[in-house]
């Protein structure tokens, strides 16, 4: 639904990206935050706690990540958007309570400004090693929403939307950033709309998803509906089945369905010159804006590149990513990790198609334009 | 009714002090004047009395991952604030893997309250040892006895800052009703642990197979809080103590974060 946007004033401002993303939430109708703190994803903490109050949240720095997780899970339930944000380190202990959120079908919005790892890593330093993370962070069957953002702007907007796809799906969503993009300033233009969309109620059964049947909303606690929310396996009221085959098999099915059947729907992304290229390039994050860079570079040599930057990561956008493969000779996938997008675009590129991996490690450095042209001179087919 | 009749019967052990807990819980509510439970939300972790009310209470029930009941707890009552939050949970998912946000809980005086089934062991999974396990005791894990020292968990939400802090055995059915009650009408961060037993998992270990014999031992054990507090720590040793440790009036988070919020000015964008 549009809405008038009325907590910041429509305009143009310049801001840091976590602060645009602190703004999108509460723009977005997020009214609980919870957080550790976790450089890189610090401002966004700090950007809520000062402004949750005044209208008429609740914002709350807990012991863990692990609680904070557990603390947006039971705000929602309590019938509040809810958000945390955190980097790798975090994002690994949330995953628990990540598939918690998954299997009870709880709208929430969980940031990860991703950073160099795996561990400890360069704790200041960008790097995207978290995509399959993201994907499969947390054990078992299931499907995940994930998006990124590549701008100040996007921080903004894709908040908006991640809330807004959580409510519509009843699941988590991943605001997958990084910290180039987190800690970036730029300019941000406010429109005096946005599309949000609210928390539906339902005072009818059945609440939870079954094969193929999904819950048109979500039921409110305290009105005497006796509502029960496990993350055992259950049946579509909620009850625990931890026993029966078949209702595990429709839980689980049901729950994948759900996400799955709507992948071209959710598939957002941004796409250049892809229907006639000698080049493919699939980009996301920071290092898209390195590509932009590139294209122009080669534009000299008259090389058309097709340029595919995902703003959706997960459900992983098959169909595009297919026809960019199809059309192009080959195609580069630089990542500031050691190959994780690059994986799922061998996955579904057709055999003859040259898939390029380009991997970049180490110390927060982005690619430079001049990396990423000269890997597309070098493979460009004639 | 309420419990929610088409799952029962409950999975519980002939002899499982969960029995005591929940009936003891809903004299309570019910000598409080809850009519039903509509007005309570209960979370939950996992292990046996994590499924007191979960899901057996035809209440709005909420059953998450083990030791997190709290700031799951935390984020229903921050932001529902009229709803009254009852957190149950055994000693290894509240002191064992939750014991950080049972702590914070209490630091905070989250206002919930906290009922901690302590049977000394893990019995869902089998007998592992727990962090109440008394020293010495052989159990699935230290099958050649326990060299750690157990946790006073009463002791500890005491030090935390609790606003009410009490303990009792199954035994003590009247005692832990109306301990209950007052846990459930404090502001602040309340909590009762109630010393249960676990005849079919812990009591075999001990060698006693029935509840009868727990109860009996609970009740030989047993000591008054007034009495102990002039005891040698030594005579203490084996000995249970119960009673109510804290029932202090201090203000709780909501009435903290309220202040915040009355005292928020509108901040102007940097």
């Amino acid at each position: 639904m549009l809405t008038r946007l009325t907590t910041v004033k429509p305009g143009s401002y310049f801001w840091q990206g976590n602060v645009a993303c602190a703004e999108g939430a509460l723009a977005a109708g997020c009214r609980f935050f919870a957080g550790y703190p976790i450089t890189p994803a610090n401002e966004i903490s700090e950007w809520m706690s000062l402004r949750m109050p005044s209208l008429g949240g609740v914002c709350i720095q807990l012991e863990d990540e692990i609680a904070s997780m557990g603390a947006v899970i039971g705000a929602s339930w309590g019938g509040v958007k809810s958000m945390t944000a955190t980097s790798g380190p975090g994002f690994s202990l949330m995953q628990e309570n990540i598939g918690l959120a998954i299997m009870t079908e709880t709208p929430c919005v969980v940031v990860d400004v991703q950073r160099v790892g795996p561990s400890t890593g360069q704790a200041t330093k960008c790097a995207q090693g978290d995509v399959m993370q993201a994907r499969w962070g947390t054990h078992g069957d299931h499907e995940i929403i994930a998006l990124a953002p590549n701008s100040v702007q996007e921080m903004f907007n894709l908040t908006i939307k991640a809330f807004n796809l959580s409510e519509q799906y009843r699941t988590p969503v991943i605001l997958l950033s990084d910290e180039v993009v987190s800690h970036l300033r730029e300019r941000i233009d406010l429109p005096e709309h946005i599309e949000v969309v609210d928390r539906r109620e339902i005072l009818q059964q059945p609440f939870f998803t079954s094969g193929d049947e999904f819950p048109k909303g979500i039921p409110p606690l305290g009105k005497g509906l006796a509502v029960s929310i496990t993350g055992s396996s259950h049946d579509s009221a909620g009850i625990r089945a931890t026993s029966d085959p078949e209702i595990h098999r429709k839980l689980v099915e049901g729950l994948a369905l759900k996400i799955r059947r709507d992948r071209n729907q959710l598939a957002d992304f941004e796409a250049t010159g892809i229907e006639e290229c000698d080049i493919g390039v699939i980009s996301f994050g920071c290092t898209s804006r390195a590509v932009y860079d590139a294209i122009e570079i080669v534009a000299e040599h008259e090389i058309k590149v097709g340029h595919l930057r995902l703003r959706t990561i997960w459900p992983f956008p098959e169909e595009k990513v297919r026809q960019l493969a199809e059309v192009a000779h080959s195609v580069l996938v630089p990542e500031m990790n050691l190959g994780q997008l690059s994986v799922e675009v061998e996955r579904v590129a057709p055999e003859d198609t040259k898939i390029v991996p380009l991997n970049k490690v180490g110390g927060g450095l982005m690619f430079t334009p001049e990396e990423i042209s000269s890997a597309i001179l070098r493979n460009v087919a004639r | 009714m309420h419990l929610r009749e088409e799952v029962l019967p409950t999975p519980f052990c002939p002899g499982c002090g969960c029995g005591t807990v929940a009936n003891c819980f809903l004299k309570a509510t019910e000598e409080m004047g809850y009519a039903d439970l509509k007005q309570l939300v209960f979370c939950s972790g996992i292990g046996c009395s994590s499924w007191i009310p979960s899901p057996h209470f035809k209440a709005d029930t909420i059953h998450v991952t083990h030791g997190r009941a709290l700031p799951v707890a935390l984020g229903i009552k921050l932001v529902r604030p009229e709803l009254k939050v009852v957190v149950f949970g055994g000693d290894g998912d509240l002191a064992g893997i939750g014991l950080n946000h049972l702590v914070q809980a209490a630091r905070r005086n989250l206002d919930v309250t906290v009922i901690m089934a302590n049977n000394m062991i893990y019995g869902m999974t089998g007998g592992q040892i727990a962090p109440t396990t008394p020293l010495g005791v052989k159990t699935s894990t230290t099958p050649l006895g326990s060299f750690e020292y157990p946790l006073d968990v009463s002791k500890l939400m005491a030090a935390s800052g609790a606003s009410y802090v009490a303990r009792w055995t199954t035994f003590q059915a009247i005692q832990l009703k109306e301990a209950l009650r007052k846990a459930l009408a404090k502001e602040g961060f309340s909590f009762v642990e109630v010393v249960t037993q676990c005849p079919a998992i812990f009591g075999r270990r001990l060698g006693m197979e029935d509840a009868r014999r727990m109860l009996h031992w609970f009740r030989e054990s047993s000591i008054p809080a007034s009495k102990a507090k002039d005891m040698e720590d030594r005579l203490l040793t084996g000995k249970i103590v119960v009673g109510e440790f804290v029932n202090i009036k201090k203000p709780g988070l909501l009435r903290n974060l309220d202040e915040l919020k009355r005292k928020a000015t509108t901040v102007e964008q940097a």
